[in-house]
């Protein structure tokens, strides 16, 4: 009888070590192969953790996100909050965005500005995709613009690079770079950054980009939920890391409670 | 060793058999904390956009299939609702593999839950819906097997209701349907998927009352001590 309870405490000794080793283990590949998301604390942390990793696992392969008929574009694309009331937007709306300019930098070999005119001289792609919002509701749109890929290819990526943000018209950079309050701004990591259908649209719908729908120009991700595509945008920043940004998680929407990962 | 579940006699007039595994009693309790936490968080997600459409796209400005009667309410405004409801719904999937992968191994599906042969035939099922229907139902005194009725509703849970909600949720992941476009497309687009996975939660909700609805009327404390302690114990009823 004492036999069998040593073989069993020695079975299970060894496994809750082989247990909580392969968690370590399994917890430094995730850290090394970019599979821990930047707001990952707490008890909802678990969730994100496993969602953003199984997801980067399974998208590994071939992953593009449904593409529709323009039949299927719907009548209504919705309007979610309303445009910057800020000076600077009004003054660069008012002027047909003749003097807006975008800001590529950071970790990048040539930090570059570009017009509008510069970016549709770019390559362009169009494709009909579907966007939900966290809510639950959802449209079609047709969106055209450059893919992020070849604005990040001229600028020329460093192979540190981990993340590229995105900040709006009119993000004010104050003490240590930080956003001031109430500014929507977002980060992807490279795997989206570098995905074809990440865009950098300025048409929607075969007409110049609504201002409510994020004129001048807009991120569209259209493997995740709506939030996380940028409207208004006027900054891209390349980075190895977001922990210096506002709390650190990446995006403005985690510091109220919302995931920065939003692939669902 | 396997043998923990031994019957013990305990004098004439009462008994105390093995009811429940290890297993079934803690993926149990496992599913069921996670399961009120889907709920309470499902009713959350809702609550921000309580209408429901068919097809791939519907909003306040398009007509609706359903306007449920609840009100547009962002609760807390923290998202809380959905990062409950992700760690819940891996809480709960991990643990129905586990449980169905160690209920394979171990026969409990094919022992426990597929009805007995014969036991589906017009005469004993209909004289089952009869029995319930006249509130008659196994007393606590009574073998401890599943009726037929049981079992066809507990494997309608786990093969049929659970993969489909889990089928549906995957579906309005826009991450999930860029690897596999027929998830969202065989329940008919994005918005079908999340009517449908609202309507197997309501389901498995009402499956939910009227389980705990008959663990309260065939014997509140001993069901819960046998899915607590794994053995059934009562009073034999003399005859």
């Amino acid at each position: 009888m004492s036999a069998f309870i040593t073989r069993r405490r020695l079975i299970t000794t060894g496994l809750a070590v082989t247990g909580a080793a392969s968690l370590t283990v399994a917890s430094r590949l995730a850290d090394k192969y970019g599979l821990v998301p930047p707001d990952h604390d707490g008890i909802y942390g678990v969730g994100e953790r496993l969602t953003y990793a199984a997801h980067r696992l399974l998208m590994a392969g071939r992953s593009y996100a449904r593409e529709f008929d323009r039949a299927d574009i719907s009548k209504v694309a919705r309007v979610n909050g309303a445009p910057p009331e800020n000076e600077t937007y009004q003054r660069l709306l008012a002027g047909g965005f003749a003097e807006w300019r975008l800001t590529v930098d950071g970790l990048v070999a040539h930090p570059s500005s570009f017009s509008m005119a510069e970016l549709k001289q770019c390559p362009s792609r169009s494709q009909i995709t579907h966007q939900a919002c966290e809510e639950g509701w959802s449209f079609i749109a047709e969106w055209t613009g450059v893919p992020l890929s070849h604005v990040l290819n001229l600028v020329g990526v460093h192979p540190r690079a981990k993340y590229v943000i995105f900040f709006p018209i009119d993000t004010v950079f104050g003490i240590a770079d930080q956003p001031k309050d109430k500014i929507r701004w977002d980060s992807l990591d490279m795997a989206e950054a570098w995905h074809p259908q990440t865009l950098l649209a300025y048409r929607m719908n075969g007409r110049e980009l609504p201002t409510g729908n994020g004129a001048p120009l807009r991120l569209r991700v259209p493997r995740q939920l709506g939030y996380k595509s940028v409207k208004y945008l006027s900054r891209i920043t390349v980075s190895d890391t977001v922990k210096n940004i506002g709390k650190g998680y990446g995006a403005s929407g985690p510091e109220f409670g919302y995931s920065w990962y939003a692939g669902i | 060793m396997a043998n923990t579940l031994k019957p013990a006699i305990r004098g004439m007039d009462t008994f105390h058999s093995p009811r429940h595994s290890a297993v079934v009693r803690i993926t149990h309790w496992i599913t069921a904390f996670s399961f009120f936490a889907l709920v309470v968080s499902g009713a959350a997600i809702l609550l921000a956009h309580p209408r429901l459409y068919w097809g791939e796209t519907g909003s306040v400005e398009t007509p609706s299939l359903i306007d449920l009667p609840l009100p547009f309410v962002l609760v807390g405004q923290s998202g809380w609702g959905r990062s409950l409801h992700f760690v819940s719904a891996w809480a709960c999937v991990l643990t129905g593999f586990f449980y169905a992968l160690s209920s394979l191994l171990t026969r409990h599906f094919s022992r426990d839950l597929l009805p007995v042969r014969g036991d589906l035939a017009w005469e004993p099922l209909s004289r089952a819906v009869l029995n319930h229907l006249h509130l008659k139902w196994p007393m606590e005194e009574e073998p401890p097997t599943y009726n037929v009725l049981q079992r066809l509703v507990y494997l309608a849970v786990i093969f049929i209701l659970f993969p489909l909600i889990v089928a549906t949720g995957l579906a309005m992941s826009p991450a999930i349907t860029s690897v596999v476009p027929a998830l969202v497309e065989v329940f008919g687009g994005y918005e079908s998927a999340r009517t449908v996975h609202f309507f197997l939660a309501s389901s498995l909700v009402i499956f939910l009352v009227v389980h705990i609805a008959m663990v309260c009327v065939t014997g509140f404390a001993s069901r819960m001590r046998a899915m607590i302690t794994g053995y059934h114990t009562g009073r034999k009823v003399q005859t």
